[in-house]
This record gives C-alpha cells, sequence and structure tokens, in this order.
C-alpha cells in the first residue's frame, strides 16, 4: 500500500521535476554558451573561424590565436598595465579605505553620520558626472596619459565602496577585544594595526577582490584619460582589435576571443574560489548600500 | 636668557597636556577624525573638488587647449541643450534601454532567484555559473556578443536559421530597428544573474515555517508565491530596481564598444564623454552630465515616491 502510493505520487511529480531540470539547464546554457563561444573562437583557426555554416565542435583544436596574441608586445603591455594599475588601487583603497571604515564603524564621534552619507551617495556616484572636472584637473596635473591618471581616477569607486562594505565589517566584531587592547596599554593605532585588521582579513580579502574586478574591468576613464598604445589597460587593447591588428580585412575576431580568454579566465578562477565571500560581499553592499 | 630655556619645553608639552586634560569622548574624535582623514581627502580631491568643477564648467564655455580663459555664459548650454536633437536622440535611447533592461532582469532574475533556491543536486555548479556573466568585463562582453551577433559568421544567425526562425542572415548591429534589442539583450545576459543573486538573499531569509504553515491551510504555491514570497521579497526588489535603474541610466561601455559614438544609438553618457574628450568642450559636455545627474534624480525621486522606500543607514 505504501509503496503503491509512494509510486504514485512520484508519478504525479515527475512531469515538473522534468520541467524544473529543463528550466534549469536552459538557464545553465543560457548563462554559460557565450563564454563557451569566446573560448570554442579562440581555439579555431580563421578557416574554421570565417566557414559556413558554423562549426560548433572544433574538430582540431591548436592554440594558434593564443600564440599570435601573445606575440604581440601590445597586449602584454595592457595585461602589465592593467595589472599596475588595479593593483595599486586595490592596495591604496584598501590601506585608506581600512582606517576610514575603522573609524566610521568604531567610534561614536560627532559629524560621522554626515560622513556616512556622504560616502552612501559616493558609491552610487556616475562616474561620467564628474568626468568634465577630472579631465581639466589630470591635464592640469600633467597626468594626462600617464597610468597615474588611472590609479587617481579609479579610486572614485573603489574607495567608498571599500569603506561602507568593511564599515559594516569592524561593526560586528566584539568591544572587549579593543577594551582588552586599551587596558594592555596597547596604543589606539596598535589597536587597529595588530587586533583589528587582522581579525577584518575576510572582509579586506573580499573587498579587495571587488575593488580588484572593478578597477581591472573599467573602459570609461581609461578610454578618456590615455591616449597612446602603451598606456592602454586590457578592456581598451581588447575594444581597439581592428583589422590592421591581424593584418587582414575582417577584424582577428580568433585573436580577439583568446585575448578575452586570457583576461577573463583569472577573474572566473578568482571568482569560483571566493564565490561564497563574493556573494556575501555584493549583497551585503548593495542591501546596506 | 633664562626665560626662553623654560618656556621652551613648556610650550611643547602642552599639546600633550591638553590631550591628557580630554575625556574620553573627546579624544576618541580627535582619533577618528585622524583615522578619517586620508579619505576624507581622497574624496575631496577624486569627487568633491571634479564635481564642483563639472558644474561650474557647466555654466561657462571651458574648451581644453583653449588660449583664452573660460568665459562664465549662464544657462547658455542648457538653453542649448533643451534644443538640442541629438541630446533628445541620447535620452530616448537610454531611457528605452533602462525600461527593456530592468524589466527584464527583474523577471527573469526572480524566475533564476526561485528555482535556485529550491534544493537539487548540482545547486553548487549552478550557483557559480551565474557568477561568470558578471565576472566578465562589460567591454569583453560586448566584444564576445559583437562576434556572436556578426551579419555573416555570427552563431546567432546560424542558430536561428536553424531553428527556422528566419531564413536571411540579419545584420543585428547595423539595422536601427534591430540594433537596441541587441545591445540590450548583452545587458540582460551581464546583469541578470547580479540581479538573480540580490533576490536569491532576499529568498534565503524567509523561513520554511511560513510555507508549511500555508500548505497546512491549503494554499496551493501560486497563492503562497503572491501572498508570502513576493511580499517578503519587496526590500530586496526595491534594492535591485533601484540599482539596476541606476546603473542603466549611466550606461556607457557595452554602447560604445558596440557603435562608438553613432548619432542613432549613442547614450546619454557617450555623448557627454564625446564632447568633453573627443570635441574638447568641456563646458558643453559639463553641461550634459549634470542634465544626466537631473535625469537620474528624476527617477530615484519616483521610485522612492511610488514604492515608499525607507531610507535607512
Amino acid at each position: 500500500m505504501r509503496w503503491a502510493s509512494a509510486q504514485r505520487r512520484d508519478l504525479r511529480q515527475r512531469p515538473s521535476r522534468i520541467l524544473f531540470y529543463v528550466v534549469l539547464a536552459m538557464i545553465a546554457i543560457y548563462l554559460v554558451f557565450p563564454f563557451y563561444w569566446a573560448i570554442r573562437s579562440a581555439i579555431v583557426p580563421d578557416a574554421v573561424q570565417f566557414a559556413t555554416p558554423v562549426v560548433y565542435w572544433p574538430e582540431d583544436p591548436s592554440l594558434e590565436n593564443f600564440r599570435k596574441v601573445l606575440a604581440t608586445g601590445q597586449f602584454r603591455r595592457a595585461l602589465l598595465n592593467s595589472a599596475i594599475v588595479a593593483g595599486t588601487v586595490t592596495l591604496l583603497s584598501l590601506a585608506v579605505g581600512a582606517m576610514g571604515a575603522y573609524a566610521l564603524g568604531r567610534f561614536r564621534f560627532r559629524g560621522s553620520t554626515p560622513v556616512r552619507y556622504i560616502i552612501l551617495s559616493m558609491t552610487m556616484f556616475p562616474s561620467i558626472s564628474v568626468l568634465g572636472g577630472l579631465y581639466t584637473l589630470i591635464t592640469q596635473f600633467g597626468l594626462y596619459n600617464k597610468l597615474g591618471a588611472l590609479v587617481y581616477s579609479y579610486l572614485i569607486f573603489t574607495l567608498p565602496f571599500t569603506v561602507w562594505v568593511l564599515m559594516t565589517f569592524f561593526r560586528q566584531l566584539p568591544r572587549d577585544l579593543e577594551e582588552a587592547a586599551y587596558v594592555d596599554g596597547a596604543s589606539p593605532f596598535q589597536t587597529f594595526w595588530r587586533i583589528m585588521l587582522p581579525l577584518s582579513a575576510p572582509g579586506l580579502v573580499t573587498t579587495g577582490l571587488l575593488a580588484f574586478i572593478a578597477a581591472w574591468n573599467e573602459f570609461l576613464y581609461a578610454l578618456s584619460f590615455t591616449q597612446t598604445p602603451d598606456k592602454r589597460t586590457v578592456t581598451l587593447a581588447i575594444f581597439y582589435f581592428s583589422p590592421q591588428t591581424g593584418g587582414g580585412f575582417e577584424i582577428p575576431w580568433g585573436q580577439m576571443m583568446a585575448a578575452t580568454v586570457i583576461v577573463t579566465l583569472p577573474l572566473i578562477v578568482l571568482t569560483l574560489i571566493f564565490q561564497r565571500r563574493i556573494i556575501a560581499g555584493l549583497t551585503a553592499g548593495a542591501v546596506k548600500g | 636668557m633664562g626665560r626662553p630655556v623654560i618656556a621652551e619645553p613648556r610650550r611643547a608639552a602642552l599639546p600633550l597636556r591638553r590631550w591628557q586634560a580630554m575625556t574620553l569622548a573627546e579624544r576618541q574624535a580627535w582619533l577618528a577624525w585622524l583615522f578619517l582623514l586620508p579619505a576624507l581627502l581622497v574624496v575631496v580631491g577624486v569627487a568633491m573638488v571634479p564635481l564642483a568643477q563639472t558644474v561650474y564648467f557647466s555654466f561657462t564655455d571651458k574648451r581644453l587647449g583653449a588660449l583664452r580663459p573660460a568665459q562664465w555664459v549662464g544657462l547658455e548650454n542648457f538653453r542649448f541643450l533643451l534644443t538640442d536633437p541629438l541630446w533628445w536622440t541620447a535620452v530616448k535611447v537610454t531611457v528605452q534601454f533602462t525600461l527593456i533592461t530592468v524589466a527584464f532582469e527583474f523577471l527573469l532574475g526572480l524566475l533564476i532567484a526561485l528555482v535556485v533556491n529550491s534544493r537539487f543536486p548540482g545547486r553548487g555548479p549552478m550557483r557559480a555559473a551565474m557568477l561568470v556573466p558578471w565576472a566578465i568585463p562589460t567591454v569583453l562582453s560586448a566584444q564576445m556578443w559583437k562576434w556572436m551577433y556578426n551579419d555573416i559568421f555570427g552563431v546567432i544567425n546560424d542558430l536561428l536559421k536553424r531553428a527556422g526562425l528566419i531564413e536571411q542572415n540579419i545584420a543585428w548591429l547595423a539595422r536601427p530597428d534591430t540594433s537596441l534589442l541587441a545591445v540590450a539583450s548583452i545587458d540582460i545576459w551581464k546583469t541578470t544573474p547580479f540581479v538573480a543573486l540580490l533576490l536569491l538573499a532576499g529568498l534565503q531569509v524567509i523561513p520554511d515555517e511560513l510555507y508549511e504553515a500555508a500548505t497546512v491551510d491549503g494554499a496551493n504555491k501560486v497563492r503562497q508565491f503572491f501572498t508570502i514570497t513576493l511580499p517578503l521579497l519587496r526590500p530586496a526588489i526595491v534594492v535591485a530596481l533601484i540599482f539596476r535603474t541606476l546603473d542603466a541610466l549611466r550606461v556607457f561601455d557595452v554602447f560604445y564598444v558596440l557603435f562608438g559614438a553613432r548619432p542613432d544609438m549613442q547614450t546619454m553618457a557617450v555623448y557627454a564623454q564625446n564632447y568633453i574628450v573627443a570635441f574638447s568642450d568641456v563646458g558643453y559636455g559639463s553641461a550634459i552630465s549634470v542634465a544626466i545627474f537631473l535625469v537620474i534624480a528624476i527617477f530615484v525621486v519616483a521610485y522612492v515616491t511610488t514604492l515608499k522606500v525607507e531610507v535607512q543607514t
């Protein structure tokens, strides 16, 4: 009896279960297919790339496109530029942001609420709304077409975010830790540096990663504040791929996709490793911001 | 001779003594500002000053590299903006893009969030797959899709032809009637997972007991969705909608990669950037920036009044 009813329920549920997995599979394909297509286009030779009908599963993959794109000094230079800019911006905003977040998260003082509001409003600041002012400042300071211009301008979106997320992080730490440190005669800065900062390491990793990704992906300021190919970041280098780059008439899509995979793969790996923390950081920043 | 010798150490000791005379609260305040100082300097230097300058320039005829200094022109730039057909095209394109993408991202994101919220084998990899579009830089995903939309060798035309939906290849990105949908589809692909993650975080705090009680009371799944899920998800929905709208209104990257400064497919941000950088017309470009700010503000006010958001910090 019991077996029969269980089976009946199973039978009744099966169609909806199948539908569920069909929907699930469609969502997964939708999310991943474009990236699959970039990889596929990166590993096929041009003869297959520019053939109709389209070949979906490459028969003999080759790394020719990767070799070609890495052989150009410009792309390697762009990788280096992006690493320098994103790395510097991340370290700067972590250092400056952690101190600011500590002040806002752990101290009660007059004026902290307006400062919090200013920081919060900056997290939603559209980059375009300060472009005119930034552009003139950067030319005046002689920073135009220098990587320093990018480090300087990227702080506008990495710093407020860093302060905001780390502030919520500092607030969650127990108060007795600090008090114990003060009783032991530690100075405020020692307390911050030796006790609070190490405890907030997980938060620093998450915000640092998010800041790095934001700086690595930036396009508007990089496009506006640099001019010569040797100052290009990876987003610019990939934007400027042209028929001339490949020496043909058609845009060298294969090489461009190879470059895309090279630039994206580390990000995807990092994202997958720190998946949980990134989701927590993104939703915390968003829900509370 | 003797007096300065005595006075010197006293003066040096004064700050320390003042520090010792302070109450704990006063000391805390001093320390807090000290810790905040670097961040405040950056905020002022990177955001406040450029913002003030942008607003100021919007009332001048400032040009970069001009020999004569900028002159105050009052509301001249804004008067010109009101009758500038290219600006209004940019507003139309941006607002249409915003409405399409936010609507799709919300509905699709809600569907994905509901699906991923149920327990099933392979849930971990599924959540991981959701982060893939988000992790790819917008410029690169735009290029990936540009290649997929290619009129001759593109995979999208090929798929649609195989499915029998179209007979001839379509130049999706060149045709005026398909350009907007094509670019919207890229943004929807990239950002829907993010919306889904936000909504998923909201779903996960709804207690299971509510659904169990509702099932006992005989409410079916659809009823449960409208009476439990949707009301309790409201805060997350509001946040997602506001975030996505603000982002969509200032969209730049994906349009610039696909269309450059093509007059019929410029967004407000592309139009402003083009004036400031390509034409060096900082005055008019800044006026456009200020106008963008106002358009965004209108949307924020509309949201806050219709959804009755409680602002909290």
